[in-house]
């Protein structure tokens, strides 16, 4: 594919984008505190609102696995190892700076590594239940979520009220704006920019720990983009493709590279990190603490049973970012996305969408397999 | 152009074939791959000179895992598609299903009016492989066709239940310790790989009747058998299956004309 690299953004061409030393070192004088989180699941408006600024810790290093191994069985998710790893290791500074880990009981793999991480650096579980149909479901995550500012409160003596969350709130709503209206300049076509350049700036985003920097930057990029947008030619053929699954942490360029290599480009990630969170907004106008349980609830992930939002909203991006063909990236071992493969399978078969789907972890040994299964893939759509 | 070249650079095996103007199959060949793609390719493309296939009037198009590496390639496909169509050409047909137990990897592809409309790998593992079969031949001592014919001649149905080679070879070591019969190892080891490939076949809602098998395994007629019995379908297979591949690149070279 033709680059279109936007040359002034260094955070678009690698996998590394991670809150700074300086960073951290910004917000300890600020008189902030850290806290560290995994899964989408968190509502960050919570730490907001108690001062505290969030880090996404998830691990992408394969090299923090092996370490990760010395505790953990081998059969689990690169994700968790990976995440796993780095906090109990030297070389990783992020783990250690935050002064406390909010786990949730998302996926049974993190849930238990949040047991063994507890032991090691204070941590938090919320109980998030998983079956989004129930109406007791979302009395139990408003009672979670109560559960947790009482917490914050006694542990950290902060006053939190419901004004704080509703602010929290409508800034956190901003950066979703700004990344869905980003997310939605792919609708064009041609694309304004690869989706692997997409994919590193929101995870850029996803590493500016203070809000406020991380919206300004969003609108800087958009109109960036928006600027280019007019240079680019008005036809090209393109095959364009929606990625959905896990995380794409650790195998960003294997897949999305891949595709991209292939002749294809990525406009649309139904991931988390992608645009399966932002999806969902909070509605400040409620009740703000039912407001954010609704919300949080509505994130379609694997783990819930039914998973319905997910076939949803896939069903509506197919056809709002005009799909020409669907992959399922799945880490290995991450049990509830392989199973549900067949369900999104057996949707793009009805919706006559091509679909493939691929199991990968972090290592580089599989990169050529990745590589050909996905250019066969763009061959059959061609 | 004279003749279109299709190469298939597999991690066992590269096998080359040439078409004439006509599509008539002139030249096939297999050699295994060695160490060096370019060279093992170099070699075939020599031995087709000496039939009077020429590189310089044809067209020549590249597959497999190492299609990369065959700097005088017109074009690079990748073997699925090459399968595909080397399959369609092969066995004459239009919708039919293709089974391509490979060294590295498995495939299962579905052709509809001839061309590719959906296909599986098997994922990181070799598990369900050529190269799971090889370990295992390996391990009793036997060639792949012994293995096969040993496993014919089983009284006694084990199977292995690790998922993993390297697991599984090791069951398959605590079986030669238990004093299994070599027969009956045999028969749980061709168990162990035609399950895995059902059980892949399975992710596919495949609607086509016909089955075929492709790549290096088509000779190996217990195999075949045992597959159909697990898909409770007839598999067909063809002496020149393990070309599918390098055909369907030289059909496409015709497309590049």
């Amino acid at each position: 594919m033709e680059t279109r690299t936007l040359s002034n953004h260094s955070a678009l061409s690698s996998d590394k984008n991670k809150p700074s030393p300086s960073q951290i070192e910004k917000a300890r004088e600020r008189g902030y505190k850290l806290a560290g989180y995994y899964c989408s699941y968190v509502p960050l408006e919570l730490l907001d609102a108690a001062g505290f600024l969030s880090i996404n810790l998830i691990g992408r290093d394969n090299d923090a696995i092996a370490e990760a191994e010395t505790i953990l069985p081998k059969n689990l998710c690169p994700l968790i190892k990976s995440s796993f790893g780095n906090a109990i290791s030297d070389e990783d500074h992020l783990t250690k700076e935050v002064d406390l880990i909010i786990g949730e009981t998302a996926c049974d793999g993190k849930k238990k590594m949040y047991d063994q991480l507890a032991l090691r650096k204070k941590t938090y579980l919320m109980q998030l239940p998983q079956a989004a149909d129930r109406s007791y479901s979302k009395k139990m995550w408003i009672s979670e979520i109560r559960h947790f500012i009482e917490y914050l409160r006694k542990e950290y003596d902060v006053e939190i009220d419901d004004e704080d969350i509703r602010s929290a709130a409508k800034k956190r709503n901003e950066l979703r704006r700004i990344r869905m209206e980003l997310m939605k300049l792919q609708q064009n076509s041609p694309v304004p920019i690869s989706g692997l350049e997409l994919y590193y700036f929101l995870q850029k985003l996803d590493s500016m720990i203070f809000l406020e920097e991380a919206i300004d930057e969003g609108h800087r990029f958009v109109a960036d983009v928006r600027k280019t947008m007019s240079k680019l030619e008005d036809k090209r053929e393109e095959t364009r493709i929606l990625i959905t699954g896990c995380p794409l942490v650790g195998v960003a360029d294997k897949v999305v590279g891949a595709v991209e290599r292939n002749g294809g480009v990525v406009v649309c990630f139904e991931s988390c990190r992608g645009i399966k969170s932002d999806l969902c907004l909070v509605k400040p106008e409620e009740d703000i603490i039912e407001a954010l349980a609704s919300s949080y609830m509505d994130i379609g992930c694997s783990i819930m049973s039914p998973n319905n939002k997910r076939m949803e909203n896939i069903t509506e991006l197919l056809e709002s970012f005009n799909v020409h063909g669907v992959i399922d990236s799945t880490l290995q071992m991450c049990t509830t996305y392989m199973i549900e493969t067949r369900a999104v399978r057996k949707l793009c078969d009805r919706l006559g969408v091509p679909f493939t789907s691929l199991e990968t972890d972090y290592s580089q040994e599989d990169k050529g397999q990745i590589d050909t299964r996905i250019a066969a893939f763009i061959e059959t759509i061609c | 152009m004279v003749h279109y070249i299709g190469i298939d650079v597999g991690s066992t095996c590269t096998k080359a074939v040439a078409l004439d103007k006509n599509k008539d199959l002139v030249f096939y060949k297999v050699l295994p791959t060695g160490w060096s793609c370019l060279e093992t390719a170099d070699n075939l493309l020599k031995d087709m000179a000496e039939v009077g296939v020429n590189q310089d009037d044809s067209r020549i198009v590249a597959t497999g895992y190492g299609r990369v590496s065959i700097p005088y390639a017109d074009k690079t496909v990748t073997e699925i598609s090459c399968h595909g169509q080397g399959a369609a050409w092969l066995f004459n047909m239009e919708d039919f299903t293709a089974i391509d137990i490979g060294g590295q990897d498995t495939k299962i592809i579905e052709v509809k009016s001839g061309q590719v409309n959906n296909f599986i790998m098997n994922d990181k593992c070799s598990a369900g492989t050529g190269r799971f079969l090889d370990i295992m031949a390996g391990t009793l001592g036997v060639s792949l066709e012994e293995l096969s014919e040993l496993a014919r001649n089983s009284k006694k149905h084990m199977s292995i239940s690790s998922m993993c080679t390297v697991f599984a070879e090791s069951e398959v070591v605590s079986l030669i310790g238990r004093g299994e019969k070599k027969e009956d190892i045999a028969y749980a080891i061709l168990d162990s790989i035609t399950t895995k490939v059902r059980g892949q076949m399975g992710k596919l809602a495949l609607s086509a009747k016909e089955v075929v098998l492709t790549g290096g395994l088509c000779e190996i007629p217990f195999i075949r058998e045992m597959l159909s019995q697990k898909i409770s379908t007839t598999i067909e297979s063809d002496p020149l299956a393990r070309y599918a591949g390098a055909i369907g690149a030289s059909l496409y070279a015709v497309k590049l004309n």
